[in-house]
C-alpha cells in the first residue's frame, strides 16, 4: 500500500484510491472499519471477557462436528462417472516374467485398492493369485524410491537427462550402448528399441529373468501346455500350479475337471524333489532328486520300470495313449527337453507351446561377457536387479563396475541401484502406460489408474530420452505405437474398447528361438543335490519387500518370514540335524548360511531353498530370511551340488502351523474313488431332535462350500482377503507368538509316512455356524448372528474378552493383541478398502463372508426391485481362487450354486460332530486309486 | 481354670485351647489395638515385608502403565491360548478369597468358635485377594477402557450384556461377593473400631477411629442388633462360599473346550479354592503369630483345625483329578480322551505332575499331628498347595487351550516377562495392603476374644 507515499499512487485499483481521499486514507487504517472502532473506543475488560466466553463456548459447540484442519476443496465440477463414495474398476495388465496377467483393479477416489482377475484375458480367467494380488501393496511401498540418485546424491531428473543426452552423443552409433530389460512382451518397447537400433546399429538388447533359464543363455523357454484335454498329466520337476506364465490357466483347467463329478477325472503322476502345489495334488507322487530327471524320462522313454509309480503310470500312458501330458520343467539340459517332446510325441497329444515371446534379445551371460571384456560404455538396466539376482559366476556386479554410465530404473534402490551410477525411480506398472502380451499371444494394453506418486517414469520415457525427445510421455508413445500398429480406420473407438476390456484384439506372429546345449552337472563325493526355487511368496524377490507376501505362509513348509534350507527326514536324522539347526551351504567358493527345516517328501540326500529372500529387493522388510542367490550359477540354474556343514546356533522359524498332521482327526476326509457314492444318492440324513431347517428361515441364507478336489493351496484366497479386508500385517516376532491376523488361511497336513506323505490342503475362513459357540459366551454381545444367517462381528461393541475365540473350535478368530494398524505408513493407509473397518488394538475380528460386497449387492438390489441373483455376490477369496474351489451363495434357495454344490454326497462340515452347524462347509477329496 | 497339660489330656490328645489361660478382657484389648495404635517400633520382619510388597506393588503399576499404553499383547497370549496369565490369577486369587468367607462366615453359622481369633484377618485377606482378582478380568480385557459393558446400565441405545455369557454371571459373582465380605468384614469390626477409639490417645485418632466405630457405645442393644445383623449376613455369605467359585467355573465348564467342559468344574473349584483359601491364611497366620506374639490367641488348635480342613479338601480336590480322569475315558470322545493324555504326558505335563505333588501327595502329610502341630512343617505344606492350586488353573487355562480341536492351530503358550510382573505385581498389592492392614487395624477381633474369655470364666 503506497498511503504513506506523498505522491500520488502510480497504479491504482480503484478510483478512490487514487484520489487518495481522507476517507479512503481513514479506510485503510482501519481494516475493519466497523469493530475496530469499538475496540479503540475502549472496550471494557469486563465486555471483552465477556466476548471472550462466548467465542470459548460457540468454539466448545462447534467443537461437536470437529473439521479437518486441512483445507478441503470439493469439486468444482464432478468428473465424469466419479461419485464420491463408489469404486470405479479399470482393466489393466501386470507384466510378470515378461507375460501379461489381465486384472481389474478397483479404484477409490483415484486409489487402486484391490486387484482382481480380468475374466475376459485369456491368462487369468478372473482369477488371481498371490503375486498379483499383493501388487497393490507394493505401489505404496514408503520404501519406493521417490527421486533420481546420482551416485547415492539425490538428484533432478533434468541432470540425468542432460547426463544421458551428452552419453549418446558421445556414442551415437550406440557401440557401447546396451540395454537390460526384465523378460518382456511389451510390442510398444520392443518397437522403441528397434526404432532405436536403426538410429544406433551398435545398441544391443540384452533381457534378463532369474526364473527363466533362458533369458540367462540362450534356450528354450519353458513351454505352456494344455491341461484342458490330458487324461494323464505327468509333471517331471515341474510345478505348472505355482510357476509359469500359464500357471492360474492351467489351475483351471485341472480343477474344473476334478471338482466335475463325472468321473473322467485327469490323474496327475509328479516327480519331484522338494514337495510343491502340483506335487501336493498329485494322484501319484514320486520322490525324485533334481539330478535324476533324465534318468526317468530316458526310462520311461524305454519303457522300463523298476518301481511301482512308473509301472503305474506305463499302464496308465497306455491306457490313454494319445491324450497323455508330459511337463519336464527347467532342467537346462537338451536331454530332457527332447525326451519329453519324444515322450510327448509317443504318448500325448501336443509337446505344449512355448510362451509368447517378441524380439530377440540377448542374454545376460553375454550382457556380462561383453562387461568383463570392457565393451560396454553405457548400461541401461530397466526393471531388473541382476547385481543381486543374476548367477553368481557372472559376477554381475564386479562386471559393472568396467561399465563408464550406468543407469538402473527401478522401483527400489536395490542392489543394481547401489551399483550403477545413476537410479531413476521407476512407475509401478498401476501408475504406467505400456503394453504387453498374454502367454498365448493377446496383447493387453497396460494402464495407470493414479499419477506416479514420486514421479517415476517408464522404460519407454526413458527410451524415448535416447532418440533424444525430452519429457515425453509414455501414454503418446504407447497410443503412437498402435495407431501405427492396428491398421484399423476407427483407432480412438479400438483404443476405447482395447483399454475397457483388457484385452486388444490384435495378434502378432510368434518370433523364433535359438537354443545352446548344456550338460547336467555331476556331483563330487560328500555333497548334497541342492535345488534352487522360486520362492512361492516372493517370486524372485522382487515382492520382498511387500509385507503381506513376507507374511504368507508357503503351502508347503508354512513358513514365513524367511526362508529354510529343506532337507528329507532321513538325510537329517543321517547329519543329526533338526528343524531350526543353522548350516552352512557352499559351492563354488560361495558360502551361505540358513536354518534346517525337515520336510516330509523331500528327496533324499538334497537340500532344496527358495531364492528371493535376504536382501534382494532392497527395503526395510527385505533382510528376513537368507540370500540364496550367490549360491545359483549359470551351470547349476535349478540343480546342482553343495556341500553342507552345521555351523553354530539355531533359528527360531517363523511359521503359521506348528503341528503337521491330523492325529486322526478327520479334518480334511478322503474318500477313495471306488467307494465314492453316485451324485444321484440323497445325502444321508442328519439326525436331530430339532428341525432340521431350524435356522433356514427367510429367503438369503448364505453359505459357502469348498470343494477339496479343486483347492491347489496357491494361497491366492489369503492375500485376496486380506486386501480386500484391510487386515494388518504383524511382522515376525507376532506371527512367532501365534498372532497373525489372516482370516482365511490354508491348513496343509500330512498324512501316511514322513518319508512320502500324503499331502491335503484346505482353506479355513469362519465356518459361520448356525448354532455358533463364540456367540453364546461374549459378554457384550459383540458377536451375533444377523438375519441372513452370517456370524457377525460388531468391532464397536467388543470389548476384547477372547471368550470367543477359546470357544471357537475351528480358531479362525484374529484378535488386535496390539495398534497393528498403528503403524502403518501413511502412504500403505491409500490402499485400506474403504468399506471395510480398520480394526483398533483390542477388538476381535474374523471372516465376514466379505460382508461389504453383500450389503453393496444389497443396495443394488433394492434399487432394482429385485432379489440378489446367484453369484451376484462373490467374497474376495472365491474371486480370486483359480481353482473355482470356493462356491458362495444362497443356501435358502436350492437352485443355487452353492446349494446344488452342499447337495453333493462328498458335502461335510468341519468338526460337525460339535453341532455347531457350520454354513461353511467341505467336499471331500476324491483319492483316485 | 485348667492347666496346659490338662487342656491337652482330652481323649484324642488334640489341643482344645482357644485362648491361654492367661488372656483377660484387658490383655486382649491391649494386645491386640496395641499393634495399631502404638507408634513403637513394629517387628523388623514388618519394614522388610512391607518394603519388598510395595516394590512388587510399584511394578504392578509400571506392568498396568504399560499395559495401557501398548495393549494385551505385551503379554505372551495368542491364538490358540487367548486366556493366559490373568485368567490363571483371576481364579486363583479368587479361590484364596474364599478361605475367608469360609472361616468367618460358614464356621460362624457351624457355631466354630475357634474361628473367632482368625476370621478378621481372613476377612480382610478375602477383600485383598478379590480386590487382586477383580483387576484380572479388566485388564486383560483388550479395551479396559470400556469394561462398564459388562454391566447392566440403562444403555442409550437399548444395549445389554449378553446374559448367557458366563463373562456376565462372573460380574454378578465377584462383585456381590465383594460387597458381601466388605460389609461382613466391616460390620465385624465395628465393637473394636470402638474400642481402639477408646484406647486412642491423640484426638485425631479417637476421631478417625470413632467416626469409623459408627457411634458403638456397646450398650447391650447394640451387641443384640449387632450380633443379629451379623448372623444375617453370615447366612448371606455362606452360600456365596460356593456360588462365587462355582460361577468362575463356568466360565470354563460352559465352553466347549476340551478340558474345560466338564460338570465336575463346580464342586472342583470349590474345593480347590478352599485348599489354596486356607493355605494362604496359614501363610500369613503363621510367621503374624510368631512375630507379634499372638501364640495365646492363634493356638496350636486353630492350625490343627486348619490342617484338617485342608487335608479334606485336598483329598476332595484329588478325587477331582480322579473324575476328571475318568470321565475323559468313559466319554470315548477322542478330543477329552486327546486332551487328558495330553495333560498327563505332552508339553505342559510337568506342571501337571507337579499339581498332583503340591495339592494331592503333599498334604497327605497332614494326616499326620506332629505337621499339623508343628508351624513350620504345616506352613510348608501350605506354601505347596498355594504353589499347587496357581498350578492347576495353569494346566486348566493355558493346557486345554494350547491343543484343542485343530490341529493346525495348536501352539504352546510362552509367557513374558509382563505376565510375571502383573502376578508378582498383584503379590505386592495384596502383602502392601495387608502389611497396612496389620499397622492400622486390629487383626484379632478384640471383642469376640473377649466373649471367649468370658465363656472360659464362666465354665468355671
Amino acid at each position: 500500500m503506497n498511503e504513506k507515499s506523498p505522491h500520488p499512487v502510480r497504479q491504482w485499483r480503484s478510483l478512490e484510491e487514487r484520489a487518495a481521499t481522507p476517507e479512503f486514507r481513514e479506510w485503510l487504517e482501519r481494516e475493519f472499519p466497523p469493530l475496530a472502532s469499538e475496540w479503540h473506543d475502549g472496550l471494557s475488560r469486563r465486555s471483552f471477557l465477556k466476548m471472550m466466553g462466548a467465542s470459548f463456548a460457540l468454539a466448545g459447540l462447534g467443537a461437536c462436528t470437529r473439521q479437518p484442519r486441512e483445507k478441503i476443496v470439493p469439486y468444482v465440477s464432478q468428473p465424469e462417472r466419479v461419485i464420491p463414495g463408489r469404486p470405479l474398476t479399470f482393466a489393466t495388465a501386470m507384466p510378470l516374467g515378461g507375460n501379461a496377467h489381465g486384472l481389474l483393479v478397483e479404484s477409490h477416489e483415484g486409489r487402486p485398492t484391490k486387484i482382481e482377475g480380468n475374466p475376459a484375458h485369456p491368462a487369468t480367467l478372473g482369477a488371481s493369485d498371490v503375486f498379483l494380488q499383493a501388487s497393490v501393496l507394493d505401489l505404496y511401498d514408503p520404501a519406493r524410491s521417490k527421486a533420481p540418485t546420482h551416485r547415492g546424491e539425490i538428484a533432478p531428473w533434468p541432470a540425468f537427462q542432460q547426463a544421458m543426452l551428452e552419453q549418446t552423443q558421445r556414442d551415437p552409433t550406440g557401440a557401447g550402448l546396451r540395454i537390460l530389460t526384465g523378460r518382456t512382451t511389451s510390442s510398444t518397447l520392443i518397437d522403441q528399441i528397434d526404432t532405436l537400433r536403426q538410429r544406433m546399429p551398435g545398441l544391443r538388447w540384452h533381457h534378463f529373468e532369474p526364473l527363466d533359464a533362458s533369458t540367462i543363455e540362450r534356450g528354450p523357454s519353458d513351454p505352456v501346455h494344455d491341461l484342458s484335454v490330458a487324461e494323464v498329466i505327468v509333471a517331471v520337476d515341474a510345478d505348472p500350479f505355482g510357476e509359469g506364465p500359464a500357471r492360474l490357466v492351467n489351475i483351471r483347467q485341472w480343477a474344473n475337471r476334478r471338482s466335475r463329478m463325472d468321473r473322467s477325472r485327469p490323474r496327475l503322476y509328479v516327480a519331484e524333489p522338494a514337495p510343491t502345489i502340483t506335487g501336493a495334488r498329485a494322484d501319484f507322487r514320486r520322490i525324485l532328486r533334481g539330478s535324476a530327471v533324465a534318468g526317468l524320462l530316458r526310462q520311461l522313454q524305454e519303457g522300463r520300470a523298476d518301481d511301482e509309480w512308473s509301472r503305474h503310470l506305463l499302464a496308465d500312458l497306455e491306457r490313454h495313449q494319445g491324450s497323455c501330458l508330459f511337463i519336464a520343467g527347467r532342467s537346462p539340459a537338451d536331454e530332457v527337453r527332447a525326451l519329453t517332446d519324444m515322450l510327448n510325441a509317443r504318448y500325448g497329444r501336443s509337446a505344449g507351446k512355448k510362451p509368447a515371446q517378441s524380439g530377440s534379445p540377448d542374454s545376460l551371460a553375454e550382457l556380462a561377457a561383453a562387461m568383463r571384456a570392457g565393451e560396454v560404455q553405457t548400461l541401461l538396466v530397466l526393471g531388473t536387479n541382476p547385481v543381486a539376482t543374476a548367477p553368481s559366476d557372472l559376477m554381475f556386479g564386479e562386471a559393472l563396475g568396467r561399465v563408464g554410465f550406468s543407469a538402473h530404473l527401478g522401483l527400489m534402490a536395490d542392489a543394481t541401484a547401489q551399483a550403477c551410477q545413476w537410479h531413476l525411480p521407476e512407475a509401478h506398472y498401476l501408475e504406467s502406460w505400456s503394453d504387453c502380451l498374454a502367454f498365448d499371444g493377446t496383447p493387453s494394453l497396460v494402464q495407470p489408474l493414479i499419477e506416479p506418486l514420486y514421479g517415476g517414469w517408464t522404460a519407454h520415457e526413458l527410451l524415448a530420452l535416447l532418440t533424444g525427445t525430452i519429457n515425453s510421455s509414455s501414454h503418446k508413445i504407447v497410443r503412437a505405437f498402435w495407431r501405427k500398429t492396428a491398421g484399423v480406420t476407427d483407432f480412438e473407438e479400438f483404443w476405447r474398447r482395447s483399454l475397457a476390456s483388457g484385452v486388444v484384439d490384435f495378434r502378432f506372429n510368434d518370433a523364433a528361438e535359438e537354443t545352446t546345449r548344456r550338460e547336467p552337472q555331476s556331483s563330487r563325493a560328500g555333497e548334497l543335490e541342492i535345488n534352487f526355487r522360486m520362492d512361492p511368496a516372493l517370486y524372485d524377490g522382487r515382492f520382498g519387500n511387500n509385507g503381506w507376501l513376507r507374511e504368507l505362509a508357503a503351502p508347503l513348509t508354512k513358513v514365513c518370514w524367511g526362508n529354510v534350507v529343506q532337507i528329507s527326514p532321513a538325510t537329517a536324522a543321517r547329519l543329526g540335524l533338526s528343524t531350526g539347526d543353522m548350516v552352512t551351504l557352499e559351492r563354488a567358493g560361495r558360502s551361505v548360511d540358513g536354518p534346517v527345516f525337515i520336510q516330509p517328501g523331500h528327496a533324499d540326500e538334497a537340500v532344496t531353498v527358495t531364492l528371493g529372500h535376504g536382501h534382494p529387493a532392497g527395503g526395510s522388510n527385505a533382510g528376513y530370511g537368507f540370500d540364496a542367490y550367490p549360491l545359483r550359477t549359470t551351470d547349476a540354474l535349478w540343480t546342482g551340488f553343495v556341500s553342507l556343514r552345521r555351523s553354530k546356533g539355531k533359528q527360531e522359524i517363523v511359521t503359521t502351523q506348528h503341528h503337521q498332521t491330523m492325529d486322526g482327526r478327520e479334518f480334511v476326509r478322503v474318500v477313495n474313488s471306488a467307494d465314492e457314492k453316485p451324485d444321484t444318492e440323497p445325502p444321508q440324513k442328519e439326525e436331530t431332535l430339532y428341525h432340521p431347517d431350524e435356522f433356514l428361515q427367510g429367503d438369503l441364507q448364505w453359505g459357502m462350500a469348498i470343494d477339496l478336489n479343486a483347492c491347489v493351496g496357491c494361497n491366492a484366497c489369503i492375500i485376496a482377503c486380506q486386501a480386500e479386508n484391510n487386515i494388518p500385517v504383524v511382522g515376525p516376532g507376532q506371527v512367532a507368538m501365534g498372532r497373525e491376523m489372516a482370516w482365511i488361511r490354508l491348513d496343509r497336513y500330512f498324512e501316511g509316512t514322513e518319508s512320502a506323505p500324503e499331502i491335503h490342503f484346505q482353506p479355513v475362513p469362519c465356518m459361520h455356524c448356525e448354532n455358533a459357540p463364540c456367540e453364546l459366551v461374549c459378554p457384550v454381545g459383540a458377536t451375533l448372528h444377523d438375519s441372513e444367517g452370517l456370524n457377525v462381528q460388531i468391532y464397536n461393541r467388543c470389548i476384547g474378552t477372547r471368550y470367543c475365540s477359546n470357544n471357537c473350535p475351528y480358531k479362525v478368530r484374529r484378535f488386535n493383541f496390539l495398534e497393528y494398524n498403528g503403524d502403518v505408513s501413511s502412504s500403505e493407509r491409500l490402499q485400506k478398502n474403504p468399506d471395510v473397518t480398520v480394526r483398533v488394538r483390542g477388538v476381535m475380528e474374523k471372516c465376514t463372508y466379505c460382508v461389504q460386497r453383500i450389503s453393496a449387492a444389497r443396495i443394488e438390489v433394492k434399487k432394482e426391485f429385485r432379489a440378489i441373483r446367484d453369484g451376484e455376490v462373490i467374497p474376495a477369496c472365491a474371486q480370486a481362487c483359480p481353482a473355482e474351489a470356493i462356491t458362495f451363495g444362497n443356501v435358502a434357495d436350492p437352485q443355487s450354486r452353492v446349494s446344488r454344490k452342499k447337495r453333493s454326497p462328498l458335502n461335510y462340515g468341519l468338526l460337525a460332530e460339535l453341532n455347531t452347524r457350520p454354513r461353511t462347509t467341505y467336499l471331500a477329496k476324491v483319492r483316485i486309486e | 481354670m485348667k492347666t496346659e497339660r490338662e487342656n491337652n489330656d482330652n481323649p484324642l490328645g488334640y489341643p482344645t485351647e482357644l485362648v491361654t489361660a492367661d488372656t483377660t478382657y484387658r490383655s486382649a484389648s491391649e494386645q491386640v489395638a496395641d499393634i495399631s495404635l502404638s507408634w513403637k517400633p513394629h517387628p523388623r520382619a514388618w519394614y522388610i515385608g512391607f518394603a519388598i510388597s510395595f516394590c512388587l506393588l510399584m511394578l504392578l503399576f509400571l506392568a498396568v502403565t504399560w499395559l495401557f499404553i501398548r495393549g494385551v499383547g505385551i503379554w505372551g497370549v495368542q491364538i490358540p491360548v487367548a486366556w493366559g496369565f490373568a485368567i490363571v490369577n483371576f481364579v486363583w486369587w479368587v479361590g484364596i478369597g474364599h478361605a475367608g468367607t469360609f472361616i468367618s462366615a460358614f464356621l460362624l453359622l457351624m457355631s466354630q468358635q475357634w474361628r473367632n481369633s482368625i476370621n478378621r484377618f481372613t476377612e480382610a485377606m478375602t477383600l485383598f485377594a478379590v480386590a487382586c482378582a477383580g483387576l484380572f478380568p479388566l485388564l486383560h480385557l483388550g479395551r479396559p477402557q470400556v469394561f462398564y459393558w459388562l454391566f447392566p446400565y440403562p444403555d442409550t441405545m437399548g444395549l445389554w450384556p449378553q446374559f448367557r455369557s458366563p463373562l456376565v454371571w462372573d460380574v454378578f459373582a465377584v462383585s456381590t461377593y465383594l460387597i458381601v465380605s466388605l460389609v461382613f468384614w466391616y460390620v465385624g469390626l465395628i465393637p473394636d473400631l470402638a474400642t481402639v477409639r477408646d484406647l486412642a490417645k491423640p484426638l485425631w485418632k479417637r476421631r478417625l477411629y470413632g467416626v469409623l466405630a459408627l457411634g458403638w457405645r456397646n450398650s447391650a442393644r447394640h451387641w443384640q442388633r449387632h450380633q443379629t445383623l451379623y448372623l444375617i449376613l453370615g447366612g448371606l455369605a455362606t452360600p456365596l462360599v460356593v456360588s462365587v467359585h462355582s460361577v468362575v467355573s463356568f466360565d470354563f465348564s460352559v465352553a466347549i473346550v476340551p478340558g474345560w467342559h466338564s460338570t465336575i468344574f463346580p464342586p472342583y473349584f470349590v474345593a480347590g479354592a478352599i485348599l489354596s483359601g486356607f493355605a494362604m491364611v496359614l501363610n500369613i497366620v503363621i510367621p503374624i503369630r510368631k512375630f507379634y506374639g499372638l501364640e495365646n490367641m492363634i493356638t496350636s488348635k486353630h492350625l490343627n483345625a486348619m490342617g484338617c480342613v485342608m487335608l479334606v479338601v485336598a483329598l476332595i480336590v484329588g478325587y477331582g483329578y480322579v473324575v476328571e480322569t475318568l470321565m475323559a475315558w468313559y466319554s470315548g470322545d477322542e478330543f477329552e480322551i486327546f486332551m487328558i493324555l495330553d495333560r498327563m504326558t505332552g508339553h505342559y505335563s510337568w506342571i501337571y505332575w507337579l499339581v498332583i505333588l503340591c495339592n494331592v501327595i503333599v498334604p497327605q502329610a497332614l494326616w499326620s499331628r506332629q505337621v499339623r502341630l508343628t508351624p513350620w512343617k504345616l506352613f510348608i505344606v501350605a506354601a505347596f498347595a498355594n504353589l499347587g492350586m496357581w498350578l492347576e488353573r495353569v494346566v486348566i487355562v493355558i493346557q486345554s487351550l494350547s491343543k484343542d480341536f485343530m490341529t493346525s492351530s495348536w501352539q504352546n503358550y510362552t509367557p513374558t516377562f509382563w505376565d510375571w510382573a502383573t502376578l508378582f505385581g498383584t503379590l505386592g498389592l495384596f502383602f502392601t495392603l495387608l502389611f497396612l492392614f496389620i499397622r492400622f487395624v486390629p487383626i484379632i477381633s478384640i471383642s469376640e476374644i473377649r466373649e471367649l474369655v468370658h465363656e472360659r470364666s464362666h465354665e468355671h
